[in-house]
């Protein structure tokens, strides 16, 4: 037996009971509440992006970054172990724990209008992390997880990601025809509308041809983008007609920062990375390198590895507890939870990522993905050919 | 000749054409393909492929 072999069977996933973090997250809003509660102190509103773009982003700087893989060998049982799904399972319950806190705390508590505010954007940041949770979910093909994950979606509006994600977004990510893809140059706030319109556009024709070739008109129970926004309907009027009318601006304030989040996520995937188009006018498969990848370890537990994003779009079927770093795959500097604080300042994020784009394609920016009109400007400062 | 769809992306593999870009020749049959390849668009499995009827 090779020494490879020993060390597989003696392979113990030392981050098995930390993928239960993912879960308790979901409960900031109210931790922060808490913690007002405890001190009086009016900044806990704001708990969770305190959390998310503060203490996260030091925890990833202090803790560092985890290169290491499951061995080969151990990968088919880590992937059958049904723990890890069901660790995914606990966050649904809880980000409805908190979008309830939350409008029974901005109709009962008479809050002043920056504490409303907070814990809008507080339980906003809870409906973000849950896009992850039905991200994970969603890439699933049983029938309970696909549920789960536009449940998941429910409070965010987000239900047609479920079809745009899988159908649209792997297939074309890092080309011209992916509006989730984001290219050199674009800044959050360019890409922002792209990809909200363009997913959301391109989510509607991918259900309406699947539709049409089973047989069913589009406007039918089996659309799943119908049916995934009917239940963020029932959920948004229920919640009104109980708490009334004061909950309803905290629920849509809460919906857009949730799943703006999502696509500040979506921004720094794969910016400035491009597919090449092949003779026969298909694009080469993904491979790791079209994506970027972190490794910072908390941001890593907290999104079940969403950073391991290279082995995640080269290989969409393996589960979150067996992605792999590669070597060849470009690396973030930090942690998601740090690189979108640097994406809300544009020339900062240009400053930071536009010499690693350069640096990934060796300076022959001709292979990247450069945002129109700024082709000219990009290529005469990093174009080293 | 017959077509296969993968349930997750709509890709079509067509046996009659194959894919040459991958070293899959024109005419390669379903069951000739090895049971490591994916799907090109979006990764999937061959288990995750079903027959289309020939339209």
């Amino acid at each position: 037996m090779s020494t490879a072999t020993l060390n597989a069977d003696h392979w113990v996933d030392q981050k098995k009971y930390l993928w239960l973090l993912g879960a308790p997250v979901m409960l900031l809003p109210i931790i922060g509440y808490a913690l007002f509660e405890l001190t009086g102190l009016g900044l806990f509103w704001w708990f969770s992006p305190l959390f998310v773009y503060g203490i996260i982003p030091l925890a990833d700087y202090l803790i560092g970054e985890d290169t290491s893989n499951p061995p080969e060998t151990v990968v088919p049982r880590l992937e059958k172990e049904r723990y890890y799904r069901y660790a995914t399972y606990l966050a649904v319950p809880l980000q409805y724990v908190s979008l309830v806190w939350g409008c029974w705390a901005v109709a009962t508590l008479d809050l002043a209008w920056w504490a409303y505010l907070g814990a809008a954007v507080s339980v906003g940041m809870v409906s973000g992390l849950a896009i992850n949770t039905g991200h994970e979910l969603g890439h699933k093909t049983d029938g309970f997880e696909q549920w789960l994950a536009k449940i998941a979606l429910a409070s965010s509006w987000y239900g047609h990601f479920f079809v745009e994600h899988n159908r649209g977004h792997h297939v074309r990510v890092a080309t011209p025809e992916d509006p989730a893809s984001s290219r050199m140059g674009e800044s959050f706030y360019a890409f922002l509308p792209r990809t909200v319109f363009g997913s959301l556009r391109s989510a509607w024709e991918i259900e309406a041809k699947r539709l049409q070739r089973n047989g069913h008109s589009v406007w039918s129970i089996h659309n799943n983008n119908l049916q995934a926004w009917s239940m963020s309907l029932v959920l948004f009027v229920g919640l009104t007609a109980y708490f009334g009318w004061i909950v309803l601006p905290f629920l849509i304030i809460q919906a857009v920062y949730g799943f703006s989040l999502l696509e500040v996520v979506n921004y720094l995937e794969h910016y400035g990375l491009r597919r090449q188009k092949l003779d026969s006018g298909r694009y080469e498969r993904c491979q790791p390198r079209h994506s970027w990848n972190s490794n910072h370890t908390v941001t890593n537990l907290l999104l079940y590895q969403l950073q391991r994003h290279s082995d995640h779009h080269a290989n969409p079927t393996r589960s979150y507890q067996a992605l792999r770093h590669f070597d060849e795959a470009p690396q973030l500097p930090s942690g998601y939870a740090s690189m979108i604080v640097l994406a809300y300042v544009p020339s900062l994020w240009f400053r930071v990522m536009d010499p690693k784009v350069a640096a990934h394609h060796n300076g022959d920016l001709t292979q990247a993905s450069l945002q129109p009109g700024k082709e000219a400007a990009l290529m005469a400062r990093y174009h080293q050919a | 000749m017959r077509k296969w769809r993968c349930m997750i992306c709509d890709f079509i593999y067509d046996e009659a054409k194959g894919l040459p870009e991958e070293g899959i020749e024109p005419g390669t049959k379903w069951e000739d393909i090895p049971d490591s390849w994916t799907c090109p668009d979006c990764g999937a499995s061959k288990d995750d492929f079903e027959m289309v009827p020939i339209d």
